[in-house]
This record gives structure tokens, sequence and C-alpha cells, in this order.
């Protein structure tokens, strides 16, 4: 068994989780983070990745819309490589209340959102796609942002100021003394059991909270509301373009990176089914139908692949009679809510106000711990956007090396990019030729991003994401796996037959045109090649 | 930034057969047309600043769409995002040069033999190399007398008095280089009862389209459709050409890259080959006499896009006493005006070679194309003599 000794325990990865761990180890306390998957594996990395500027939520939720354009201005200059200033429109269609659109406007002037109509004619020169139904136009101060990247470079930031990071571990039992929790018994892949003490644990796993509570014996109760994204092959538009009226399924278009998201559905699900939840036809059928409102010609376009998160969404008082369902930041210090000194459960919130959960936690472990830090994240910028670099200057750096190549590579990683690329040709040669992951970024990930397996790497690379859908970049990544990470032939195969199976979860709800082609392709290749499908089934056998 | 009309990309499976059949991929750092094509697409709608300076390695000969199992219009794309994106200069006497070869045709024909006199001079060579980069090892095509347009109208004015009629497009090199191919033609229609009539037309576009120069393509693309769709619908004529390459743009490039309306035409237009296989095959056949010559045939890459190579051998099967060498589908490298560039010289030669050296196998007498800068390139890199299927014809013709 292994022990380790540390001030503060974070339970989960997320988002929030690796914020929670960066903020306390820029504060100059030590902190440890468990997660039972891999970071950004929940619902952080399950959403359509849009930065709010606020008016989705300035008509019904002003505090929400208020705190999410603060977010959003501290976001856009502390996490630039992983934003995509795309700005936002919100669309009137034909058949939608107009009195909403007035009202918007009103609202979010009131939140201190930047909106200002423009006409239907200069909406549709900015998004040439657009229905030519639309009403009214409003552009707000919307942006991307990738989660993934986001995590990761939080986690990046703790790591390198001396932060621990357990993923692939779940914690087990909360080890108490009398009525104090003072620190986690976990275990992981390996089987392994260890042992963590610390004046203070967090717990920041999201919507799996509750099953934390309940291991230490607090009754916690979340409620799990399931949504949907499909993701088209290409950006069908470099804006993001949401419906104006009020909130529905369906009603926004988001450019993630090289892809569009039609998002989101809203279905509530019983807590014991958040592990395996899947994409229902009949949301696709509504993503498609709302979509095509929006941008007419999007059922012509490839579905590349469907995907559902869980919003971690909690009653705020203890009983679930309340049914006070809130998006806002809930934190719990247990002390006063159940006598438990030493645990405090941050839930609620939405990625957009990831930091500012992480601050207000940090706040309140620095009050118990006795210790006078300020928080500095909304002013120190996350590794990799420490400049404001153009792209441009970059791909004219590494001249030589295709633009495409060096502009994908910045944009994943920001200034890091100088840790990644180099001159050399064994180095810049394409890994995932759809997503443009060079052999040299998977090094980099392999060697430094705690990746464990191809999934891993998808997430700190977009390996995989693309058209094909790790057709080809899947074999030549397990074979880099066995190079760097000195994987065993073996070990390499089983990594490279999970990532596949992963990635065709998502593509079947999708089973149509050419998506259908390519993965009749991809199986060929898979089971008609190489005879994967079999892999490993012998081995049980004779087990 | 991408109108969702236009997403032939999308239908890429990324199956990488294009790559295999890339000619350009093979001998240089070209990526091949899938990443450049329907890969590197994805990142220039996101963002146009992530364009590749290497597509403009690629010669345009349309291999990888042959291949294609999926339709993808992979040349179409990376020669659309080339003149989208590329940064070019403004001003490139050299490019301009090559691609108004209507307009360097018309003064050549004046003063042919003084040109022809120059253009033969190493020293001449040499300083349009310093000067503008054409390569001073290239031979340059030759000019002849005055243009076939006035030649045809001289010597053939009795046109009317056969019972069917087509329009000859006969494009700039009959035009200004070649007005034998434009006679055996006449001959050969001829000799099938066929009358042949000439439009007022101007180039193609093909030299205009790989040089970047979108707007005279297109002004001359919807020069040649009016004209050609008026005399269709005044007579309902085919229209012919001996241009492999003129073809293929009239009947889809017009449409496909410069979004002309061509529907008009588009169904009329037929490479020469064809149109005589269909009258061969309709009973119509000329009296042949036999052409004994050992002849090594190369398709062109735009013929084989067009899809008409069958055709052409078709017709050489027939004339007696041809031997004919059927070499095996490589592009010769010289793809329009790309070789002409010095920057691209030394490619297009690395991409023929293969094909040179199956020429020089065969051991032919002479060496049959529908190309007429195929031609050129397999004059220039073999020591045989290169003819249009058109003039094998004619000298089959038994008068």
């Amino acid at each position: 068994m292994q022990r380790y000794e540390t001030e503060v325990i974070v339970i989960g990865g997320g988002a929030t989780g690796t914020g929670i761990l960066r903020d306390l180890s820029i504060r100059g306390i030590d902190a440890t983070l468990i997660e039972k998957n891999d970071i950004a594996s929940g619902t952080t990395g399950r959403n359509h990745g849009l930065l709010h500027s606020g008016a989705r939520y300035a008509v019904y939720d002003l505090e929400s819309a208020q705190e999410c354009i603060k977010e959003n201005k501290i976001l856009k200059k502390i996490a630039r490589h992983c934003i995509e200033d795309t700005g936002g429109l919100f669309v009137t269609l034909y058949h939608d209340n107009p009195k909403y659109h007035d009202l918007l406007l009103e609202r979010c002037k009131l939140a201190g959102i930047k909106a200002s109509e423009i006409s239907p004619m200069q909406a549709m020169a900015i998004e040439p796609n657009l229905s030519s139904h639309t009403l009214k136009a409003v552009k707000v101060p919307d942006a991307v942002i990738d989660p993934f990247r986001l995590t990761s470079s939080n986690m990046i930031d703790a790591v390198e100021r001396g932060a621990k990071i357990f993923t692939y571990t779940a914690v087990n039992k909360i080890i108490t003394s009398g009525n104090d929790s003072v620190g986690i018994e976990c275990i992981n892949k390996k089987n392994e059991k260890i042992e963590i003490y610390a004046n203070i644990i967090i717990n920041a796993a999201g919507i799996w909270g509750q099953h934390i509570c309940e291991i230490a014996g607090i009754e916690l109760k979340m409620m799990p509301s399931k949504g949907s994204m499909l993701i088209i092959d290409y950006r069908t538009n470099n804006i993001v373009i949401n419906r104006c009226r009020p909130p529905a399924d369906g009603d926004i278009v988001v450019p993630g990176d090289t892809v569009s998201i039609i998002g989101t559905t809203s279905k509530e699900i019983d807590y014991d089914k958040i592990d395996n939840c899947n994409v229902d036809d009949d949301e696709i059928d509504t993503l498609l139908k709302n979509g095509e409102d929006l941008l007419p010609n999007i059922r012509r376009t490839r579905g590349l692949r469907a995907y559902c998160g869980i919003r971690p969404l909690m009653a705020v008082s203890g009983k679930v009679k309340g049914r006070k369902i809130s998006r806002g930041i809930v934190l719990i210090d247990h002390k006063e809510r159940d006598g438990m000194e030493g645990l405090i459960t941050i839930a609620g919130g939405k990625l957009m106000t990831y930091r500012l959960m992480a601050e207000k936690t940090c706040d309140l472990i620095c009050k118990k711990l006795n210790r006078k830090l300020k928080c500095t994240t909304h002013k120190l910028p996350l590794p990799g956007s420490e400049k404001k670099i153009p792209a441009k200057q970059t791909i004219k750096h590494f001249s030589g090396i295709p633009a495409s190549t060096v502009g994908s590579t910045f944009y994943r990683h920001g200034q890091r990019v100088h840790n990644i690329l180099t001159k050399d040709k064994k180095n810049y040669r394409l890994i995932c030729e759809c997503e443009l992951v060079t052999e040299g970024e998977i090094e980099y990930a392999i060697k430094n991003l705690n990746v464990k397996n191809i999934t891993d790497l998808r997430r700190r690379t977009r390996i995989g994401m693309g058209p094909c859908q790790g057709e080809l970049c899947a074999y030549r990544a397990a074979g880099l796996f066995n190079e760097y990470n000195s994987t065993s032939p073996e070990e390499s195969l089983k990594l490279l037959k999970d990532f596949l199976e992963e990635r065709w979860n998502g593509i079947k709800p999708v089973f149509w045109g050419d998506g259908l082609r390519e993965i009749e392709l991809s199986y060929w290749i898979y089971q008609g090649l190489f005879g994967l499908g079999d892999f490993g089934d012998s081995d049980t056998e004779e087990n | 930034m991408i109108k969702l009309q236009n997403i032939s990309f999308d239908h890429c499976i990324k199956c990488t057969i294009c790559n295999v059949y890339c000619p350009v991929a093979r001998v240089s750092l070209f990526p091949g047309p899938k990443q450049s094509g329907p890969d590197t697409e994805r990142f220039r709608i996101k963002s146009p600043e992530l364009v590749d300076s290497t597509l403009k390695l690629c010669s345009n000969c349309k291999r990888c769409e042959i291949a294609c199992p999926s339709n993808v219009k992979i040349a179409d794309i990376i020669q659309e995002a080339k003149w989208k994106y590329l940064k070019r200069r403004w001003f490139r006497p050299r490019d301009l040069i090559l691609s108004r070869t209507d307009l360097m045709g018309k003064f050549a024909t004046l003063f042919n033999s003084i040109v022809n006199f120059f253009t033969r001079r190493s020293i001449v060579k040499f300083f349009l190399y310093l000067f503008i980069g054409i390569p001073y090892q290239k031979t340059l095509p030759e000019y002849e007398n005055g243009t076939f347009e006035k030649h045809f109208y001289k010597n053939y004015p009795d046109q009317n008095k056969f019972p069917d009629h087509v329009v000859f497009f006969h494009g700039c090199f009959v035009n200004y280089n070649n007005h034998k191919l434009g006679r055996d033609l006449v001959k050969v229609l001829n000799s099938l009862n066929v009358g042949v009539n000439l439009v007022k037309e101007k180039c193609c576009g093909v030299p205009l389209i790989a040089n970047g120069y979108i707007n005279k393509a297109k002004k001359n693309a919807q020069y040649n459709i009016n004209s050609l769709s008026e005399i269709h619908e005044k007579s309902n004529f085919k229209i012919v050409s001996t241009s492999s390459s003129c073809t293929y743009a009239l009947k889809n490039e017009y449409s496909n890259l410069l979004n002309l309306d061509n529907s008009a035409i588009s169904n009329e237009i037929e490479y020469i080959t064809k149109f005589i296989y269909d009258r061969f095959e309709s009973g119509n056949i000329f009296k042949m006499k036999p052409v004994p010559l050992r002849a090594a045939y190369h398709s062109p890459c735009h013929l084989e896009r067009l899809g008409g190579v069958i055709y052409t051998i078709d017709l050489l099967k027939r004339i007696p006493g041809l031997d004919l060498v059927i070499l095996h589908s490589e592009c010769c490298g010289i793809a329009g005006t790309y070789g002409f560039k010095k920057e691209y010289y030394k490619l297009s030669q690395d991409i023929g070679k293969d094909l040179f050296r199956s020429i020089e196998t065969a051991n032919p007498e002479i060496v049959i194309t529908d190309c007429e800068t195929c031609a050129l390139q397999i004059e220039m890199n073999t020591q045989f003599k290169v003819l249009h299927p058109v003039n094998i014809l004619a000298m089959a013709v038994k008068e």
C-alpha cells in the first residue's frame, strides 16, 4: 500500500477540480488530485464548448449572466489558446416570438453584456449559411472554448508547481477520525490501494459528488439531467449561432475547432444511469430538425458522432422535496451542514464559471487552514497563453513545416508549440491526418500530459476526432505508445481496441450517409485486415 | 467559410487511394491529393491562414479524381484553394505569357518564321529563363503561318454539301501551332460525310485557370458558352474538339470550377474520337488503307478523366497495319503550362521519367497521344515523333 500526505485532496479531475488544484498550487498549498477516469472525461468534456457571453441566461437568470460575462472576459485573457473568439449571434426566425429579441437586448444591457442589434442582411454576410428566414439578429461576445485543453492546461500548471495527480484512481473510502475526515483510501487500475491523508478533502466530482458524499455517510442529492449533442464533420458556421427564444432543445450551433456542434437536449435521468447513458434516436431527430431551422443545409453534411453529458444540477436543500434546482454555484462546508470537519463539496455551476468556483473553494480552504493567501488565477495566464502572439507569426517561425500543421498545433497548445515542433521530419510527420496531429505532438503528450491510453491522447491532441474517427491514426498511435510509453505490443493492441470501440460507440447514433461508408471502411481495416475484433477473446477463454 | 451547397470534400472516406495515383507526390514533397484536398479543406474553412504552400505543387492532372471511389472532386478543390487562399504577385509576366495562349498565338502567327527562328536559339531561351523563368532546357512550341481559321475559310469553302455537320472547337493549338491536325480532322470528317463548321471562340480557359486568372477564364468561358450554345440552338450540331483538355474544360470545368451554367452545351460536346467511334459503330466507316507503323499510344491524364481513352484505342485498333503498343497509363509531367515554369521543370521531368523509359522500351516508330502538351513533352524527351490519333486516321483514309 502506498501512503501519501498532503494538505488538500481534490476529488474529481474536471475543469473545477483541476482549477482548484491550480489555484491551490499557485497559492502555495500542497494538493493532490484524484480522478477515477481521465481528466475532463466527465461532464467537462461532454458539452458543446460554448464560452457564454451570458446572453443566454440574461433573460431568466441575471446573476448567472453577470457571472458569465465577467468570467468570459477573464478567460479570454488567461486561456487564450483554449478559446477562439468567434463572436455569437442570436437570431430570431420568422416563427419565433419577436418580443424575446427586445427582452434579450434589454436584459443584456442590464447585465452589462455588449449586445448590439444587426440587420438580417448583415447577419447573412457574417454567416452565409444562415437561414434566410432570419427576421432579427443580435451580436453578442460569445466565443468557443475547448474544455479538454482548458483542463489539461490547468493540470500542467498545477503539476509544474508541484501538485500531484492520480488519474484512473477511484476513491474507495473516506477515512475518518471521529467526526472529521482525515484522508481517503483509493484504488487504481492495477488494483493497488493508495492512502492519502490531508487536512481538507474537496469533493469536486460534479455529478458523481453524490457518490462521494454517500461513502462519507452524508446525503447529497444531485438532479442528473442529460444533454445530447451532435457533431458535424466540419465547420458549417464560423460564429456561434443561438436561437433567440426561451432556452429549448437544439437551439445552438457552436463551431468548435474543425467541427460544428448542434446542442443540446435536456432529459432528466435516474442517478444510477449516469455512468452508462446513451444518445437516443429521438434526440438526434430533434437536434437535426432544430439545427436545420438555423442552418437550412445542415442535413446535407455528415453527422460525425453524437454524445451526451450529464449536467451536475443539484437540489440545494439536503432533502429532495425542495426541487429547487440551481445552475448557480453551490459550495457546501460539510462542517456546517453535517458536522463533518474537513470535507467541502463544490457543485453546480457551469464550465464557464469553473475558475470562479475554484476561487471560492480555495478562499474557503484558506480560511479553514488559516492562511491569508489571495487568489491570482484571474490574472495569471495558463501555460501556453502567456503572450498574445498571432498564429501568422508562429507559422512564419516554423517555415518549412506546412502552415496547416503549425497553425493547428499552435491552436491546440498555444506557446507550448515551441516545446512540440521541431524542423526534424520525423517530428512533424502526421499521425492523425484529419486533425493534423504530428508525431512530435504525440510524443509531447505521452511524455508530459499524463496520458495513459489513446483516449486520453485524444483529449490532449484531438487525434481520432476528425472525419475518419481513428480509422488510420489509431494504429499509428498504438505503435507510438509502444515506442514512447514502453507499453508492450499486447498492451498497445489492447489500447487500440479500446480506443476504436470508444469511437464507434459515439458513431452508432449517426449511422447513415458518408459516415456509414467511412465506418464500413474502418471496420474492414479493423476486422477484415487485422482481425482485431477477436483480439483478447482467447485470453478470457483461457482464464 | 463554406457554402453548404458545395461539399464534395465531405464525401472523402480517407481511403487514400488518390495518394497512390498522384504522380507529383511520388517525386516531391507534395503531401498528396487527400491531404491537400479534402483533409486540409476543413482547416481552410476554419481559417484561411492555415493554407499550405505545397498546394502549388499540384499539376492538376486529375489522376486523383479518376482514382477516387467516392467521387470527390479533389483536383477542383485544390485548384479552387490555390486561387482563393494562396497569395500571388499581381504582375507575373511569365504566367501572363503562358496563359494567354490566344494572344500569343495571334501575335506569333503574324511573324511566325521570325518567332520560330528566335525561340529555337539557346541565347533567347537563356534570356527567357533569366528574365521570366521559362526553363531554358524546354523546347518551345512552333507557330504556323496565319491562323487555322483563315486557312479553313480559304481552303474549305464547300462544307455545306455534306448531309451531316459538326461544330469544330479547334482550340488554340490547332489554330496557331498545328494546322495539320485541323486539316486532317476535316479530311477524316469529310470522308464520313460530315461537314465541319467553325464558330467564334476564345481560349477555353485551361491555362488561365491553372495560372489563377479566374476572372479572365470566366469571361472566356462565358463567351464560348454563348457562341457554342447559339449555334447549337440554331442547328442542333454536335460540338467536337481535338484537344482532350479543352473538351474537359468545356464539358465539366465550366460548371464545376467556374460556377457557370454550361448545361446547354455540356452534353453536346464530344472529344473527337468518341464522335468518330459513334459514327463507326452506326456503320458509317470510311474505306481504310493500311498504315504500316509501329506506334506507342500514351493516354493523356485529362482524357482519362473524361473517360475517352477507350474510344481512341478502339479507333486505332481498327486501322489495318498499325502495330499498336498501349503504354501503361502514366502522367508525362508537363501538365499544360506546369512544365514551362522553371520551379517545376525538374519535377515535371521526374514525373515523366517512367513514361519516357517505357516509350524507349516499346521501341516504336512513332508515338500517338491525344494531348498537345503531352506531345511536346514526349518529343522533347524521346527521339520519336508524336502524332494525334486523328493524324493516323487521316493517314488511313483511302481516297
